[in-house]
């Protein structure tokens, strides 16, 4: 069992930051078009963390021309290259898929303090 | 053809050049020793024994010592039989490790698969069940239905799939790619699942 945790080890990223759900992030996903790399940028509220070890992910959920868009991401994933954390939340809940069905302004009030 | 022996250590993700997510077993292979050669002349068949995992001397039994004492190995706690082994030729006595494997390779892995006791046809066969809860059948749902005629044939055919002993049996997966070998602690690590459960032994076949 030990082995396993140590090739699991080599797997992790250390500058992921520090966020839980209610926050606001802005994750920097390193896209390949062809041949080339560009960063593009993901900002939204962090509405559930799952998972430990490599297999740890979380989901972001932003509105996105009025329509609600969500991506999950592995976070020791190398195509992330950066997570800013924008806003801390302040939240009661671990998974706030309650916010799937309110309105962008009441997204804001649930999520802060 | 080359193989060797390895025990299942457990199932975890790596992340490829892409950064795309594998699902991978990690494998500890080997080191192997061949503890005997059997050749068509004396044995009637050809066959390599390839022996693994080193145990303490105070536990081996005298058989055993015995046996080994012509190839020259530590006692070894699995003595398992390779048939067709050709290509490389091995010496009595030889060690193989993991670095047979390459990246990129695809190898057939054989374990023994976990016992799950006895089950009923839907989760052993894959059985539907009968269906429905209404119409007096609510005790059914998990049924396996009419097995077969009445007065013609009279019996029942063999080999008509019924509840019964799951699991616990020899089962191959093969070509399951090699993701990464990792030379210095014996580890392979394969895509995708292995049969068996965890620090079970297995049998990794390549072929080429």
């Amino acid at each position: 069992m030990d082995k396993l945790k140590l090739i699991e080890a080599t797997q992790l990223k250390s500058d992921r930051p520090v966020f839980g759900p209610g926050d606001t992030i802005n994750v920097h996903v390193r896209v390949v078009e062809g041949d080339k790399e560009r960063i593009q940028q993901f900002q939204g509220v962090v509405i559930s963390r799952r998972g430990s070890g490599v297999n740890s992910t979380f989901t972001v959920r932003k509105i996105s021309d009025g329509v609600g868009v969500e991506r999950i991401f592995p976070l020791h994933s190398p195509r992330i290259a950066k997570i800013e954390r924008v806003k801390e939340g302040s939240v009661r809940r671990a998974k706030l898929y309650y916010l799937r069905k309110l309105a962008a302004k009441a997204v804001t009030q649930k999520t802060s303090a | 053809m080359s193989g060797m022996l390895g025990k299942k250590l457990g199932m975890t993700s790596i992340f490829d050049e892409n950064g795309q997510m594998i699902p991978c077993t990690i494998i500890e292979a080997g080191p192997c020793y061949v503890t005997q050669i059997k050749t068509k002349e004396k044995d009637g068949y050809d066959a390599v024994q390839l022996g693994y995992d080193e145990i303490n001397e105070r536990l081996a039994n005298k058989p055993m010592k015995g046996h080994l004492r012509k190839s020259g190995v530590k006692p070894l706690r699995l003595l398992s039989e390779f048939r067709s082994f050709n290509g490389t030729k091995l010496e009595l006595g030889a060690e193989l490790k993991v670095d047979l494997f390459q990246q990129g390779d695809t190898v057939d892995v054989t374990g023994r698969s976990k016992g799950r006791g006895f089950q009923g046809v839907v989760k052993r066969h894959h059985f539907g069940g009968v269906g429905m809860t209404t119409h007096g059948q609510s005790d059914r749902v998990r049924a396996p239905g009419s097995i077969g005629g009445s007065s013609y044939p009279s019996r029942v055919f063999k080999g008509m799939r019924m509840a019964g002993r799951m699991g616990g049996e020899r089962v191959t997966v093969k070509n399951l790619t090699v993701v990464k070998v990792i030379s210095d602690s014996n580890i392979l690590i394969v895509k995708g699942s292995v049969p068996g459960a965890i620090n079970s032994y297995v049998e990794i076949i390549k072929q080429d």
